[in-house]
């Protein structure tokens, strides 16, 4: 296979480290070339919607693209609850774990509209309005008077039983509700954050700053961002007839297709999931090979809401160039 | 008259170097022990990073048809260091490898940077998921 392909094989994989480096092997200027990694480096987009992106990055190193995976879930800044003041709480959750279900509400902010907290101010200055969103909780159940004769649902007996994340509500300071044009909420409304009975209330405020998902994964702004590499599938005899629709199940749907001579060929081996089922099988023993491109990566990133998937992408490219820029100005001390 | 305004130029321009140089972190790399004389090989410590460039400076310095050796650790896992060692063939030092490939990481990232811009811009993508293609 040729040198690019990670080897997928029973139980083991081979060929997995890259070996694109000068005087490597005799063949190949393997030295870092902008214009050549222009010209090669290839994104293809297969679908962007409000809050999953699915994209690949092709000729690039793993090196490159673990780093953007990376400082997508622990180095692009968004916010989250830091701070939660309890005025009242006689509900049965504790304070601090309602405060972690505070904190941990994915909320709709812009991340550029504020500013990073100085953490060595003194605490009664750390928090202005150019840091600082504060959510307000207020919330008191009471009984229904119009409740349903003989109803056991806590929804109809009940006011307010139910406390949801959308419950939350935006407190400008200051000049924020100019700067704010769209509201901070929470990204999902309808998180439950806790249940009340009558006579029992919340009273609360929570200040939400900035923060990296490697402080807290609060500030994570994804729910998911992860890479997968190109599958590679490759037929070296042909497959006939019966044996063919048998290889054809050894796949997921889509990946393998019969020609109209009863032969099996790879359709599509985007859609493989690499489960090396084909390999279990005594009959398609030197009939296939399975491997990865190891240079092409299938992107799936999942935001929670603050940001467009997209624009986290684009925000971890510029948290790692700042990066190098950064420590390129450094002055390297002894 | 002129002369005073010249004076208070320059003073101006000595505190914007001040400024700027208050704003890069003097302790952030550093130069561990271990290097030749000749500068063609060393070991530095970054403070506050991890794999995430480690990994990545390690890749693009290896690139470099100047540099025999690359390598990087992270010493412990609980201490935020970052150790990393160039050796040359002698006609760069270390330093100035460091240096190229921190340049050569920035231009890599412009590169994707305006590369994702063009290919949103251009469009044509689906924007509802498809779960075969995940």
């Amino acid at each position: 296979m040729s040198d690019n392909i990670v080897g997928i094989e029973y139980n083991r994989v081979t060929n997995t480290s890259s070996t694109d480096f000068p005087g490597h092997s005799a063949n190949g200027d393997f030295s870092w070339d902008i214009e050549k990694f222009k010209d090669s480096f290839d994104i293809q987009i297969s679908y962007i919607t409000e809050r999953t992106a699915n994209f690949d990055l092709v000729n690039i190193d793993t090196s490159i693209a673990n780093a953007f995976r990376r400082v997508m879930i622990a180095e692009v800044p968004s916010v989250a609850a830091e701070a939660v003041y309890m005025f009242m709480n006689t509900s049965v959750i504790q304070d601090e774990v309602l405060a972690h279900r505070i904190g941990l509400i994915p909320l709709k902010v812009d991340p550029d509209l504020l500013n990073w907290v100085d953490k060595t101010l003194d605490e009664n200055e750390r928090y202005t309005e150019e840091n600082t969103v504060v959510l307000s909780l207020d919330v008191v159940c009471t009984k229904n008077s119009h409740a349903p004769k003989n109803s056991t649902n806590p929804k109809e007996l009940y006011k307010n039983a139910h406390i949801y994340a959308k419950d939350l509500k935006f407190e400008p300071q200051g000049g924020q509700a100019e700067r704010f044009k769209i509201k901070p909420v929470a990204a999902d409304p309808d998180i439950l954050l806790a249940k009340l009975r009558p006579g029992q209330e919340i009273s609360l405020r929570a200040h939400c700053i900035l923060g990296i998902g490697s402080d807290h994964a609060k500030f994570s702004p994804v729910a998911t961002a992860s890479y997968r590499l190109m599958p590679v599938i490759n037929i070296t005899e042909p497959i006939r007839g019966d044996s063919a629709k048998r290889f054809q199940k050894c796949f997921p749907s889509g990946v393998i297709g019969i020609n109209k001579n009863g032969e099996a060929y790879v359709k599509d081996a985007r859609k493989d999931t690499v489960s090396r089922e084909v390999l279990r099988h005594e009959e398609f023993n030197g009939k296939v090979k399975l491997g990865r491109k190891r240079d092409h990566f299938i992107f799936n990133v999942e935001s929670t809401g603050a940001m467009s998937p997209e624009e986290i992408f684009f925000k971890s490219v510029r948290v790692l160039k700042n990066k190098a820029q950064y420590l390129r100005n450094c002055p390297i001390g002894q | 008259m002129a002369e005073l305004e010249d004076v208070s130029m320059v003073d101006e321009k000595i505190e914007q170097v001040e400024e700027e140089e208050q704003e890069y972190d003097l302790d952030k790399i550093k130069l561990l022990p271990g290097s030749s004389d000749d500068g063609s090989a060393a070991s530095f410590q970054i403070i506050d990073e991890d794999h995430t460039l480690g990994n990545a400076l390690r890749y693009i310095i290896m690139k470099n048809p100047e540099v025999e050796f690359c390598g990087y650790s992270i010493p412990h896992p609980s201490e935020n260091k970052l150790n990393i060692r160039i050796q040359t063939y002698g006609s760069i030092t270390a330093v100035e490898a460091l240096h190229q490939g921190l340049d050569n990481l920035t231009e890599l990232c412009t590169v994707i940077e305006d590369k994702f811009s063009e290919k949103i811009e251009a469009g044509g993508y689906k924007t509802v998921e498809t779960t075969n293609n995940i």
